[in-house]
């Protein structure tokens, strides 16, 4: 038996090194990967407690016991699509400016 | 205790993965340990009994959205990352940041942890079940599954017109 | 089972399946050059042992004797690891396959899989998940693709890589939707139970057919649409543009030598195994076949594996008849292909095979 609360620190340990990338790094790519980190932290706390509220069944009607696998699947579909999306304007920015550095990518046009 | 041995020992792999995701300068090194962070996590997930998460998580991630990461490192041929004034700044400014969000953080989750108890290792029958996910996602949460469907369908036009060049 | 057994019984089977599995590698290639030989008119190997039986084996003596080369300016850590991560991922996905229901030795009931669990009261368990973890194995295969052309630092290698890869990633969504019919008529992801769905016959209002209860007669799309993007999948002709050793610089192991270069090789035909098994799993009735009375017992235990291994090997002569047969497609008809013609037949053949399921319900 694993307490909860070390999955959830595990969870804060991932979602804040990815913080911490995102702030960081100055390359465009590693950045966009800090980001899915993050999410994928909060997956982790996601699946947690839909193990814990499997295990701990409530009377509360409003707590759909493996809802937060069927979250988890949400935010995969949304990693997808910010991927597909995010990696198309990082080609097009690299097209016309040649750099992936964000610090060369300072005007508010491609 | 061995589920506790276990967690501890991909829990470590995970966070030295994406500690070695920061002190990486090649975005292909980032790259692959994010890959190694998704999988441990994706063991972590059969930790807790959720195998139909854990093999979306690596055909999705790890299969699907970390390739897409690499082709783009290769197509554009990116080098190691430069220092500019900007991750000077972002040195002083977001450290200090991360360390108060990271101690919140904890302060909450460690205050809080003594109303919550323990996850059990559940056995596949009743948890992970694709049966049961599925009869959720298609009953419950079906409005807001229809709108992902929507929502992938914009991104990949989004993504064909980006990609378009322009004549 | 208690756990003693089990673990002697797992490092009994892989031992088992790993030899076999790689016996199986080295003579397909035996079989190719073979029969490429003789579907163009010539004799293929002969020189080494009767038939040449025994070129596999000169090949990998060849192939372990050959300096190992590392050229200058390569990644050295990627390149290392680029062909092992193929060999190991192309290898995992047979721990999920069964080769047959159940055997008996000595009073220890076992399932002929791997990762098949026989629990306490003589039940089996298999993986619930088995086809999903394929799929996962599959894709994480890339990397050893990818990685291998861009660590090689080698213009050829990186173009090849590039042309692997996206050809890897786009003809995976037509692999893995061409299988969701499959799931729909059998109900589960675990792959010993998509064959005992399939036991039987075909009743059609009310009267047996004789045809067996296999998925390829209501799956015949589907089933093309599978073997179309798996070809494509393990890069074999007419969709072997990573290679296409007669028109363009070899692909991503361009720089590769010696064991490097042979475990790309065995990658590719360990896969080749995986898709020819689960073509045999999901629509040709995995071991189930025409009952046969009258061969002895041990005849009868052993008949499943061989309606199974018969099976395989089909697929397996297949993908070589296909190789002497057809022509290379071209690199943009392959991706039109694959996006503009197998993606919407798989979108289209769900729909359907769903409103049949639904009717049915």
């Amino acid at each position: 038996m694993v307490p909860l609360s070390w999955y959830l620190i595990l969870s804060g340990i991932l979602f804040s090194l990815g913080v911490l990338g995102f702030l960081l790094k100055r390359n465009i790519i590693t950045i966009f990967m800090s980001i899915e980190l993050m999410l994928n932290a909060v997956n982790l706390s996601f699946v947690a407690f839909a193990n814990y509220w499997h295990t701990h069944p409530v009377a509360d009607k409003s707590i759909v016991p493996l809802s937060g696998q069927v979250f988890v699947f949400f935010v995969m579909v949304v990693a997808a699509a910010e991927a597909a999306v995010g990696l198309a304007i990082i080609i097009a920015v690299f097209r016309t400016r040649e750099t992936l550095n964000v610090d060369r990518v300072n005007l508010l046009k491609l | 205790m061995v589920h506790q041995v276990l967690f501890i020992v991909f829990g470590l792999i995970c966070v030295a993965g994406a500690i070695n995701l920061l002190v990486q300068r090649h975005p292909i090194s980032s790259a692959l340990s994010l890959v190694v962070v998704m999988a441990s996590l994706a063991l972590i997930y059969l930790l807790l009994g959720a195998e139909f998460v854990a093999a979306i998580q690596v055909i999705v991630y790890a299969g699907a959205i970390m390739v897409l990461f690499v082709f783009v490192i290769m197509l554009l041929n990116a080098g190691a990352e430069e220092r500019t004034r900007g991750s000077r700044m972002a040195l002083i400014v977001g450290v200090p940041g991360v360390i108060i969000l990271a101690g919140t953080v904890g302060w909450m989750l460690v205050s809080g942890s003594g109303r919550l108890g323990g996850v059990n290792l559940v056995g596949p029958s009743s948890f992970g079940e694709t049966h049961a996910i599925a009869r959720l996602l298609f009953k419950e949460f079906l409005l807001p599954f229809e709108i992902t469907s929507v929502l992938i369908l914009i991104a990949i036009m989004g993504a064909v017109v980006l990609g378009k060049r322009e004549n | 089972m208690d756990t003693k057994t089990f673990i002697i019984a797992a490092v009994i089977k892989i031992a088992l399946v790993v030899f076999i599995m790689l016996t199986g590698v080295a003579y397909t290639t035996w079989l190719e050059r073979k029969l490429i030989g003789r579907i163009q008119n010539r004799w293929g190997p002969t020189r080494v042992g009767p038939f040449g039986l025994l070129q596999p084996l000169a090949d990998g003596v060849k192939f372990i004797l050959k300096e190992d080369l590392l050229p200058d300016y390569v990644h050295k850590g990627l390149f290392i690891l680029a062909p092992m991560l193929a060999l190991v991922m192309s290898l995992i996905s047979i721990a999920v396959i069964p080769f047959g229901e159940t055997i008996t030795i000595a009073g220890h009931t076992t399932a002929l899989q791997i990762s098949g669990i026989t629990h306490a009261g003589g039940g089996i368990s298999d993986i619930n998940i088995g086809l999903l973890i394929i799929l996962g194995v599959t894709s994480i295969g890339v990397y050893g693709v990818a990685l291998a052309g861009w660590s090689s630092n080698s213009k050829y290698s990186l173009l090849g890589s590039l042309r692997a890869s996206a050809q890897m990633i786009s003809y995976e969504l037509a692999l893995g939707l061409s299988l969701v019919g499959i799931l729909l008529l059998s109900g589960t992801l675990s792959l010993r139970e998509i064959v005992f769905s399939q036991s039987g016959n075909w009743v059609l209002g009310g009267h047996d057919t004789h045809v067996p209860h296999w998925f390829i007669f209501p799956q015949i799309v589907g089933f093309f649409i599978y073997l179309l993007a798996a070809y494509a999948e393990t890069n074999r002709i007419p969709f072997d543009m990573p290679e296409a050793e007669t028109e363009l610089v070899a692909g991503y192991h361009t720089e590769y030598s010696s064991m490097k270069f042979a475990m790309f090789f065995m990658a590719e035909y360990v896969n080749m195994f995986t898709v020819a098994c689960l073509a045999t799993l999901l629509f040709f009735g995995g071991w189930h076949g025409p009952h046969l009375g009258f061969l002895p017992p041990i005849g009868q235990a052993l008949l499943p594996v061989v309606y199974f291994a018969a099976k395989v090997f089909f697929f397996i002569f297949l993908y070589i008849w296909i190789r002497g047969t057809l022509p290379r497609f071209r690199y943009d008809q392959l991706m039109a292909f694959g996006w503009k013609f197998l993606l919407p037949l798989a979108i289209a053949n769900i729909i359907v095979t769903s409103l049949i399921v639904a009717w049915g319900a």
